[in-house]
């Protein structure tokens, strides 16, 4: 790891070691989420150059699995949010798999339609419980021991899991796999003339990505104790690229910032109702023509060193 | 002696909507050989090669390389057979080194490619291969620059390094010296000659004075058609040739 990014790591978890200390824990816990989840999206659009505008589905249905298997099934916290990693692995094979041989503007309207069919299933299916969700989540006992009932036991639990992706997903940018998604993003054809098929390169990917987005979502639904239809609608999705865009796309830290600033400022704003959608979006524009790389992606062009 | 023969077309034709863009073209490339593919702008060159590493599906024909029916292949199992092209304009990695773009060529034989739970490190061994086939093209230096950053004929001498990283029986090279200074251009034809050794090579180029000092055997298209073929001189005489050149002004 470049010396940038070891400094940015170290801030990263000394802020997140200081931060209940000084915030609610289930803000904090709503933050780490919403980073693992863009951090996740940003693994294609930053990364291979994909994007994706259904990443709601793979988050949604991994929350909703997630919160059916602790309350249904009795799973232990940690088994049920692997239920939603699986489900966001399974759900990313097939559509991944119907996807990915579409280029730019086709592979984002398929995966838009994609998600809306789940959405409009998840309207349907019973399991979900409609507009209630599935409410009152236990969030039982870590490997059937540790009582995750307290905010601030569960936070550090959030916490883990959080770190452990993130390495994940910096392990897989810098891996030989890692090569070629950036040559592919980067030159495609050439790649391909190379000799990659670059198709399976990208399903991987995607399916990595949709994976670790369930594995979001999926904590989500333990900590909130609740699964619901926003989790899986549209305008989730457009909060991917949006904290990603904030917070700038192809930089590893980026997307934990960016979620980071959206989540507070929909706290922030919460007061205001209606309004906030609007507001949020002014902010987003001014944020895009003050930052066109993003926030971390302005400071990594100041410092020329990657972050 | 039909095994001579590296690659061959038989019935070559490309259709778009309606409009011919190679037509019947049948192309027979000696092993070993350079292989020059000229022609007017617009002859239809470049679709030849695209249908050739199949970048496009033919309408009609088929292709032949090293004894094996390729029609139905895909691109980069063309690539895998030893058949690798260049582009007519330059095909690098721009967010990648230098250094990593050749190393991405060598990376993929040994098959650690999929491996995304592993480091970055392991791709060190082909560090010392990478930096010599750079300095090979004159890039020594240049490693740690990314490649979107190098100046246009560095870029195509990158391109050629990163082509021969994958050390192809057949490389195709669609207007290896367009647009480059008389320098760089000497710099490609010298490199081109160091590297025919072993290989077969199939070359588009525009600039006459590079086809006639490399070119084995020249084929001439014209509008899709293969006009005429044989040696420098023979071309040069050919009185169809210089038809077809005089009134589009471009040689
Ligand atoms: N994808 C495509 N769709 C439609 N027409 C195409 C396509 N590709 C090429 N053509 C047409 O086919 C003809 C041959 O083009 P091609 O690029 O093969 O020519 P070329 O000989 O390489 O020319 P140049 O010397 O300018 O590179 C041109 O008229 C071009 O417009
Ligand atoms: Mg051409």
């Amino acid at each position: 790891m470049p010396q940038s990014q070891r400094i940015a790591l170290v801030v990263m978890v000394a802020l997140i070691a200081i931060g209940p200390f000084l915030f609610f824990p289930v803000f904090l816990m709503k933050v780490l989420c919403f980073a693992l989840y863009a951090s996740a999206f940003n693994l294609l659009l930053g990364y291979v150059g994909l994007l994706s505008f259904g990443h709601a589905a793979y988050f949604g249905m991994g929350s909703y699995l997630s919160a059916h298997a602790a309350k249904v099934w009795g799973f232990t916290p940690e088994l049920a949010i692997a239920t939603g990693g699986l489900t966001g692995m399974a759900l990313g094979a097939v559509f991944g798999f119907l996807a990915i041989r579409r280029q730019g503007i086709y592979f984002a309207m398929i995966t838009l339609a994609l998600a809306q069919m789940v959405y409009f299933f998840c309207v349907q299916a019973p399991f979900t419980g409609g507009e209630d969700g599935i409410q009152a989540v236990p969030r039982g006992h870590l490997f059937g021991v540790l009582d995750l009932r307290s905010d601030f036991t569960l936070y550090w639990v959030v916490a883990a899991i959080f770190l452990a992706c993130f390495l994940f997903l910096y392990r897989i940018v810098h891996s030989p796999f890692g090569q070629v998604l950036k040559a592919i993003r980067d030159n495609e054809p050439r790649a391909t003339s190379l000799g990659y098929r670059t198709d399976s390169y990208k399903l991987i990917a995607f399916v990595l990505s949709t994976t670790i987005s369930g594995i979001a979502g999926g904590t989500k639904a333990i900590v909130f104790q609740i699964a619901t239809l926003t989790d899986v609608n549209w305008p989730m999705s457009g909060e991917a690229v949006l904290m990603t865009l904030v917070g700038g796309i192809g930089t590893m830290f980026g997307p934990a910032l960016g979620a980071t600033v959206i989540v507070t400022m929909q706290n922030e704003l919460a007061e205001f109702g209606a309004w906030v959608m609007v507001i949020q979006g002014a902010i987003f524009v001014a944020c895009v023509l003050a930052f066109r790389r993003g926030m971390i992606g302005e400071l990594q062009a100041k410092l020329r060193k990657p972050l | 002696m039909g095994n001579d023969v590296v690659l061959e077309t038989e019935g070559l034709t490309k259709e778009f909507l309606g409009f011919v863009a190679v037509k019947d073209v049948a192309l027979r490339v000696r092993r070993g050989t350079i292989h020059a593919l000229i022609g007017p702008n617009g002859a239809g060159k470049t679709t030849v090669f695209n249908l050739l590493t199949k970048f496009l599906e033919p309408t009609a024909g088929a292709i032949r390389f090293d004894g094996r029916d390729i029609t139905g292949l895909k691109p980069a199992d063309v690539a895998r057979l030893g058949m690798v092209r260049s582009f007519q304009i330059s095909a690098v990695f721009p967010h990648l080194t230098a250094l990593e773009n050749v190393r991405l060529a060598l990376q993929r034989e040994r098959g650690s490619s999929y491996d995304f739970w592993r480091p970055e490190r392991l791709l060190g061994r082909y560090e010392d291969r990478a930096r010599a086939l750079l300095a090979d093209v004159g890039l020594d230096g240049y490693e740690e620059v990314l490649a979107g950053l190098l100046p246009y004929g560095r870029k195509r001498a990158l391109e050629i390094a990163t082509t021969l990283a994958l050390d192809p029986p057949m490389m195709l090279l669609d207007e290896p010296t367009a647009g480059m200074a008389h320098e760089d251009v000497d710099r490609v034809v010298a490199l081109v000659r160091r590297v025919r050794e072993g290989r077969t090579i199939l070359l588009v180029e525009h600039n006459l004075k590079v086809v006639a000092g490399l070119s084995d055997t020249i084929t001439v298209l014209t509008r899709g058609q293969v006009l005429a073929e044989g040696d420098y001189a023979a071309i040069s005489a050919n009185p169809d040739v210089k038809a077809a050149y005089i009134g589009s002004d471009d040689a």
